[in-house]
């Protein structure tokens, strides 16, 4: 394999990894903010209990997100040196904003949190987890930020002299819409997995009748809220949709496997692309125009099919196709499931078959965040910034055999630490609360 | 200007990353040394405990910031470096889960395993950096396309193998002067003991350090252009003889801000010296890069300008006021598995 193709896989492996740690932080934070605030209003100490059971769980997720953002950090540098070089005036900006906003709040009021449950009265210490979640969902935009920059460049200009991109509006870069509907997706769907992870370990315990009463309030606080969020990500997908056509129609046309232009296009729900012969092998149960609706808001809008662009100027159709198809219909139950959840809340018993479904479904919102930034990197190809920089032109002058070593390093270190931190987690969420302090 | 501003700044972050994480890389490196009971081992970990996190976003804020305003000079350290750097990155990731998982399990054997790699990682940290400045402050063989003619042996030099050295005494002296702060009886008595052991060592690298500098690098040239400059270096080492008096009159916040003035000053020392270079070369003068060639647009220096002066005291506050709330020694409360 070449530098190119290991450090594709590289960057992939390590951003999924710190996918899988980032949107529980994101998520969680808030839910316990919530958590602590009922306390402070009611000084009730079983939402004190609550605080600390979902913070313990919080905290032992919250550190291998941080340390695998580092890695993200670095590896612009050390893989992607001419990437770096070519946009860092704009990209690396936003990273550095990134830092002094949002991480240092993050991890100092972590800290101050984690250790100062003694040394600050309660309305205090309540405001320091509101700023770790503040910190946590701001480093989040800058991030994404940076992200729609590749997606969708906008307020730069090339310099000649320089040979990159130069900032030529910042007020264009920060209020890039494309970007910004990336981040209400991206944190909704985190928000969303925080909510479905509250009533998942929730449903385990109510299924074994342990701690009962504790769970019950944890599945009542959850419950509405994984519904609403569930909703929203949604709905802002269909915005983020309709922007993906506007600016990156051969994403679009991977997404729904379009291999022609036309018109009135349909939504077909059953189908199965046959990439070598560039048509579809199935396509069944069509939706007249809806597919047109959703990228255009009209059903007589044009679809640009993949035909249309040279083969080099495609992404992959498979990957993005298979990823946008089964995270959408995640998407779906995630919003049936929550409304089951959301109708059963003060049941006098719920029903197991929820329960256990609920269980049983904690892993697939992380399933469906991690498919979502499938659809968004790999439709992006064969561009690094959309339009302006190919893949293969980013990365750095590296021999191959020392991304190889570091690839199987970065594998080896991540699967030991990701298989310990679930493990982790799932004895210190099966444990339950700790009896009432003091 | 704006680059120079710029310059200054990026040093800034370098040392003050230096300052505050240099204590507890210091810590975990003597953790197996003077950490005989369980006890002392947990205090340790305590009196780095809400700190590192904190301390370490300098390092990503020095990191992002080289990002933003020098991207070239980021694109071609990260990339010429890229296995150092990367034993680094798990360095650090390491040590951030070993202060998370260690007493998440009550087995003899999981605990001292997490102490083994707490130590190795913090040393390698130390080494790692020290070895990584030295071979700055000297050049590294990048041609004019910024591509790396070096290997990791080559930057094993005798240079850099000094700088790793001086790097990890003023770390472990570092540590073991927060652990006075932040301990009481024997664990703090063993603390000062090591202060003691590490301080001739400490002083015999600086000047073994200083001595190969003049040697084998250019940093002298810029301090005999402008003499005034020589008032950094004099200040480093008032420093670091202020820290030796405050030790022994017992005023040890004071020796330990002033040994952190010292690493600050050191940093500042070196980097001054290959001003306006950043990342020179050893291969071609004509491929440094430099403040000029290396920096992003005026825009952006002044945007990003704008966004420090704006953030960085603000973070400086909250982080002082953390610092305070956790500054009295650890108690046996303290140290309680909650």
């Amino acid at each position: 394999m070449d530098v190119v193709m290991l450090s594709r896989l590289q960057f992939a492996a390590t951003v999924f990894f710190h996918f899988i740690f980032v949107p529980l932080t994101l998520g969680l934070s808030v839910l316990v903010a919530f958590m602590e605030t009922r306390y402070c209003q009611t000084q009730d100490p079983v939402w004190k209990q609550h605080t600390k059971f979902w913070g313990r769980l919080f905290l032992i997720n919250f550190t291998l997100g941080v340390v695998t953002g580092i890695t993200l950090e670095f590896q612009f540098g050390t893989n992607w040196s001419r990437y770096s070089e070519y946009v860092g005036d704009i990209f690396g900006s936003l990273l550095a904003i990134e830092a002094t906003v949002a991480f240092f709040l993050e991890s100092t009021f972590l800290a101050i949190w984690v250790f100062g449950w003694k040394k600050l009265s309660s309305k205090a210490h309540c405001a320091c987890i509101w700023l770790v979640t503040l910190g946590g969902n701001i480093s989040a935009l800058w991030i994404i930020l940076a992200n729609g920059f590749m997606q969708h460049p906008v307020g730069y200009t090339i310099s000649e002299t320089a040979k990159r991109a130069e900032l030529s509006s910042f007020a264009e870069v920060f209020g890039n819409g494309f970007a910004w509907w990336m981040y209400g997706h991206t944190v909704l769907g985190a928000w969303t997995l925080g909510g479905f992870f509250v009533l998942g370990v929730s449903a385990w315990h109510l299924l074994r009748n342990h701690q009962t009463e504790f769970f019950r309030r944890s599945f009542k606080l959850a419950a509405p809220w994984t519904l609403i969020m569930a909703i929203l990500v949604a709905a802002t997908g269909d915005f983020n949709g309709k922007d993906v056509a506007e600016h990156q129609p051969a994403k679009l046309a991977a997404m729904e496997a379009q291999w022609e232009t036309e018109r009135n296009v349909p939504f077909n729900l059953l189908v199965i692309p046959n990439v070598q012969e560039e048509r579809n092998k199935v396509e069944a149960i069509a939706i007249p125009g809806l597919m047109s609706f959703i990228a255009y808001g009209s059903s007589d809008a044009e679809i640009n099919g993949l035909k249309d662009f040279p083969k080099e100027d495609r992404p992959p159709v498979a990957a993005t196709f298979w990823s946008f198809r089964l995270m959408v219909g995640l998407g779906m139950l995630f919003i049936l499931l929550g409304l089951w959840a959301f109708l059963a809340r003060n049941k006098e018993t719920i029903n197991p078959k929820l329960l256990k479904g609920l269980v049983h479904n904690i892993p697939l919102p992380y399933l469906a965040l991690g498919l979502g930034w499938a659809v968004a990197e790999i439709g992006r190809q064969p561009w690094l910034v959309y339009g302006l920089m190919r893949t293969q032109d980013g990365v750095s002058p590296l021999a191959a055999s020392q991304v190889s070593v570091s690839f199987i390093a970065f594998i080896v270190l991540y699967t030991i630490l990701g298989v310990l931190d679930i493990y982790l987690l799932r004895k210190y969420a099966i444990k339950g609360p700790d009896s009432e302090e003091e | 200007m704006l680059e120079t501003i710029w310059f200054i700044l990026w040093m800034l972050l370098w040392a003050v990353y230096f300052a505050l994480d240099g204590f507890d890389l210091g810590l975990g490196t003597l953790l197996p040394f003077i950490g005989h009971s369980e006890e002392d081992r947990r205090a340790i970990y305590q009196a780095a405990g809400p700190f590192w996190d904190g301390n370490e976003v300098w390092l990503i804020a020095a990191g992002g910031v080289t990002f933003a305003a020098f991207p070239k000079a980021y694109a071609v350290m990260f990339s010429a470096l890229y296995t150092p750097l990367l034993m680094l990155l798990f360095a650090l990731i390491l040590r951030a889960v070993s202060f998370e998982f260690r007493d998440k399990i009550l087995s003899e054997v999981w605990v001292s395993l997490w102490d083994t790699i707490h130590f190795i990682v913090n040393l390698v940290a130390c080494i790692l950096l020290g070895c990584a400045f030295a071979n700055l402050f000297m050049g590294i063989p990048i041609d004019a396309q910024g591509v790396f003619h070096g290997s990791l042996g080559g930057l094993l030099n005798v240079y850099g193998i000094t700088g790793a050295l001086f790097f990890t005494s003023f770390f472990i002296l570092h540590g073991a002067l927060w652990l006075i702060l932040k301990s009481e009886g024997s664990l703090q008595i063993r603390a000062i003991a090591s202060c003691n052991f590490i301080w001739p060592i400490e002083i015999l690298l600086l000047l073994l350090f200083i001595w190969m500098t003049l040697a084998r690098t250019n940093i002298l040239q810029n301090y005999l252009d402008t003499p005034a400059l020589f008032i950094v270096p004099i200040l480093t080492i008032a420093a670091l003889m202020a820290t030796k008096a405050f030790l022994s009159a017992g005023q040890l916040w004071k020796a330990f801000g002033s040994h952190a003035l010292f690493i600050l000053g050191i940093t500042f020392t070196g980097l001054v010296g290959i001003y306006p270079g950043m990342i020179l070369s050893s291969l071609d003068p004509q491929a440094t890069i430099t403040i000029f060639n290396g920096a992003s647009s005026a825009l952006t220096l002044k945007i990003m300008l704008g966004v420090v002066i704006v953030m960085v005291p603000i973070v400086i506050g909250y982080q002082v006021w953390m610092y305070r709330l956790f500054a009295k020694p650890l108690t046996h409360e303290d140290l309680e598995l909650h």
